[in-house]
């Protein structure tokens, strides 16, 4: 019984922060197309993909923080960069990611190195926060199941 | 409770697919489509694989532009449809939308963060079949099929029209034409026709020699074949109909190569004038180990090595080798393949012939043929004809000539096979290889469209439009039902044509044009066993072999190339039909199957998008897509109308 009503509690908190994921717009719909392809066979789907998008970013912040640190500025290699990131965001649903990714293209192709700096900045905070909200999840989703539960996402598709 | 995340034991993937599969109903088409994605961020990549096997497709990815365009050629028919991003590191996602498009004529789907009006615009230009806007959707991603069967269908449907024509004459041949034709298509087809059961049995061809579900792959040596043809034709004469002629290639259609023309050009101005990666371009377009440059494709050498190829008689490396030592023109459709190929056009009459056939008999017969024969005494005796024979695939053609009075390719393909065999046997050797399957050969469907239909009578419309310049040719023009049997013994026993120059019709059409004009005069009468009034020296012949001028040509009549592959008949020797003398038979059969030698080609598909073009939009549209394109250049709308209209330049 208690493990039930843990279990219960923890599917009403997994879905009160997936929620409000979406709400403060750091998810977008695209989540949840994931979560569809996510099944029994594939349990670990997201946080498998979830995990590629973290690796592949850091990577590219990396080259961008460099790309942008050099003398004369590759705008075009720059603006290559982040719209890989624009792509890999929105394609996992980070939605805030995405939208900065847009920003700092603009800047690109008007050659601000300012702007570039400014966003590459920004990108870097919202990269981070977005992963710290994935790791929330995950985590309660391995409670969850620990407990014997499984996840509610259905409860999602609002 | 969710029900999908049970604690509990994990089923295997195994068994959860299948589960799934039949949950989905993934039973049936078009489940298992083969789709191969390419994306650099692994990512999207991951996601995208999924959802393709949500979809219950076979996905294969790849992150690597290059690493895909090698799947592809490794594997020709190995996929059904190709989804690439735009933006990779190694690679434009447009030149691999070029170059799969060139080589593979697969449906290509652009996938794209961007979706500026621009680059769609872009994807539409390089041939894409669709562009995607990611974050892409499963949704998207469950309709993708369709691309891939309306590509299908669209080859059908130029494979029907090309075809129709020939039915009459197909059904006119012999029993064993068909079933050669049939089983060569077999060969060819067979993997393509596997996965394509649904569409197949709405589309099938009606009978025996009925291509299967023809799906046309630009395999790397049909392209080399095209592009040797374009080149001798001449890049801006090259129009599909010569080309086709010239390819000689068993199930492929005007609008195939109609829309690979097109690509091509684009491919071409590409190189030329932006040409980011020139060398990309040509690496990926040309197979190193065996895309000679392309002007020496274009050399006559390469047709007959083109021929060759396609009949398996020359090995890709031979082509390369001996366009190599030969023409080499990267570019330049220089006159002098073209001049060379002249001489040999004149045997390789027979496909483009076929195709002019009715319409151009008038005008076959019209031209000079005198001009064509240097020198060829109006009446050429077998020893002439010999003689002759050696400068050229000429000769074989004349041999070919009257065997081939239904199917020019055969004819000249005859020539060819004999031309490396003795004099008498010439004609048998060369035959041989066609004969028994002659018949069916002859009815190439490509060729024999304006050709064999309807072609009882020898006349020379039908004629073997063999290029009857050379002297040997008119010894073809044996009644056919002699020949025929002569042939076909001998053809059996001789087969190879070492010489192996099968030239057919990669000759221009110039060439071919004389040949008609002579050959014709001299087809009807040869089909007849009367005496040729011009050159031909058909009538001597009755087949027998030592009349046969050998068809085999000397190979390299002009250049020098001796192709040596031997010649198994896969070339079209028409008049190895055994149907009435005379009788056009489908040549264009002859010279295009032989499906074994045919390298698994299937009937090149009109470009998706092309055939879409040309079909559903006007010209004008077209023509503003292509010019908008190329604006520098005019080759949009040159694209079109040597598309469109086909000139068959007199």
């Amino acid at each position: 019984m208690q493990a039930s009503m843990e279990v219960g509690l923890m599917q009403r908190q997994w879905v009160e922060y997936t929620k409000s994921l979406f709400m403060e717009g750091f998810l977008d719909s695209q989540f949840i197309e994931l979560q569809k392809l996510q099944d029994e066979g594939n349990p670990d789907f997201i946080v498998e993909v979830v995990s590629l998008f973290f690796e592949d970013s850091e990577r590219l912040l990396n080259d961008l923080t460099r790309a942008l640190e050099e003398p004369d500025v590759d705008f075009q290699k720059v603006d290559g960069h982040v719209h890989q990131l624009k792509g890999s965001s929105s394609s996992i649903g980070a939605q805030r990611v995405k939208n900065v990714c847009i920003t700092l293209r603009s800047f690109c192709e008007e050659q601000n190195i300012e702007g570039c700096l400014r966003y590459l900045q920004q990108l870097k905070q919202e990269t981070c926060l977005v992963k710290n909200k994935f790791e929330n999840l995950f985590r309660m989703e391995q409670q969850i199941v620990a407990a014997g539960g499984s996840i509610p996402t259905k409860e999602l598709l609002f | 409770m969710d029900p999908i995340h049970t604690k509990g034991t994990m089923p295997t993937s195994t068994s959860i697919s299948a589960r799934k599969t039949a949950d989905m109903g993934c039973d049936q088409f078009p489940a298992g489509l083969r789709v191969l994605v390419v994306d650099d961020d692994p990512t999207c990549l991951r996601i995208l694989e999924k959802m393709l096997q949500n979809c219950c497709y076979a996905v294969t990815k790849c992150n690597r532009a290059e690493i895909a365009l090698s799947m592809l050629r490794e594997n020709k028919n190995g996929f059904d449809i190709v989804l690439s991003d735009v933006h990779m590191p190694d690679m434009d996602g447009f030149k691999l939308l070029e170059q799969v498009g060139l080589e593979m004529d697969l449906p290509v789907i652009m996938m794209s963060a961007d979706d500026g009006k621009n680059v769609v615009m872009k994807g539409v230009i390089h041939g894409a079949c669709d562009y995607l806007i990611k974050p892409v959707r499963i949704e998207a991603l469950r309709n993708i099929w369709q691309h891939v069967v309306r590509k299908r269908k669209s080859e059908w449907k130029d494979l029907e029209q090309s075809g129709s024509m020939d039915d009459g004459d197909r059904d006119q041949n012999l029993s064993e034409g068909a079933n050669y034709s049939s089983s060569a298509y077999d060969g060819s087809w067979n993997s393509s026709k596997r996965k394509r059961d649904a569409e197949e049995e709405l589309e099938e061809r009606d009978d025996t020699s009925t291509l299967k579900k023809p799906r046309v792959v630009w395999s790397v040596e049909l392209h080399q074949q095209f592009v040797i043809a374009v080149d001798q034709l001449g890049i801006d004469k090259a129009v599909p109909k010569k080309i086709l002629e010239l390819m000689n290639v068993p199930g492929l259609s005007r609008e195939n190569v109609a829309s690979h023309l097109q690509k091509y050009r684009l491919y071409l101005r590409r190189l030329s004038g932006v040409s980011p990666h020139p060398s990309n371009l040509n690496n990926a377009f040309m197979n190193p180990q065996d895309h000679p440059p392309f002007g020496s494709m274009a050399s006559y050498n390469g047709i007959d090595l083109q021929t060759l190829l396609v009949t398996g008689q020359l090995s890709p490396q031979s082509l390369a080798a001996l366009q190599a030592t030969g023409l080499r023109r990267p570019t330049a459709k220089s006159s002098l393949p073209m001049a060379l190929v002249d001489q040999t056009n004149i045997f390789s009459f027979e496909n483009p012939k076929l195709r002019f056939g009715e319409d151009q008999t008038q005008h076959l017969n019209k031209t000079k043929p005198a001009s064509l024969f240097h020198g060829i005494p109006t009446k050429m005796e077998p020893k002439q004809l010999a003689n002759m024979q050696h400068p050229s695939v000429q000769t074989q053609r004349n041999m070919n000539m009257p065997l081939n009075i239904k199917s020019e390719h055969g004819g000249t393909q005859l020539m060819h096979l004999s031309q490396q065999q003795t004099v008498g046997q010439t004609l048998n050797n060369s035959t041989v290889s066609h004969l028994p399957g002659i018949p069916s050969t002859l009815r190439n469907p490509i060729i024999s469209g304006s050709i064999t239909t309807g072609n009882g009578t020898a006349d020379n419309s039908h004629g073997p439009r063999y290029n009857l310049v050379s002297p040997t040719s008119v010894m073809v023009n044996y009644p056919m039902s002699q020949t025929t049997e002569v042939f076909q013994e001998e053809m059996n026993s001789n087969l190879k044509v070492s010489s192996g120059v099968m030239r057919y019709d990669v000759f221009s059409d110039l060439h071919m044009q004389k040949a008609h004009d002579w050959d014709y005069q001299n087809v009807s009468t040869l089909a007849f066993g009367t005496p040729h009034h011009g050159n031909f020296i058909h009538h001597s012949f009755d087949i027998s072999p030592s009349s046969l001028i050998h068809h085999g040509f000397p190979s390299s009549q002009t250049n020098g190339e001796n192709h040596n592959s031997s010649v198994n008949g896969k070339t079209n020797f028409p008049f190895l039909d055994s149907t009435q003398p005379g009788i056009p038979q489908s040549v264009a059969q002859n010279s295009f199957f032989d499906p074994g030698e045919v390298k698994n080609q299937n009937i090149p598909d009109a470009s998706y998008q092309t055939d879409l073009i040309s079909e559903d939009f006007g010209q004008d549209e077209l023509l503003g897509v292509f010019l908008k394109q190329e604006q520098q250049e005019d080759n949009g709308s040159v694209d079109f109308s040597g598309y469109q209209t086909e000139n068959i330049c007199v």
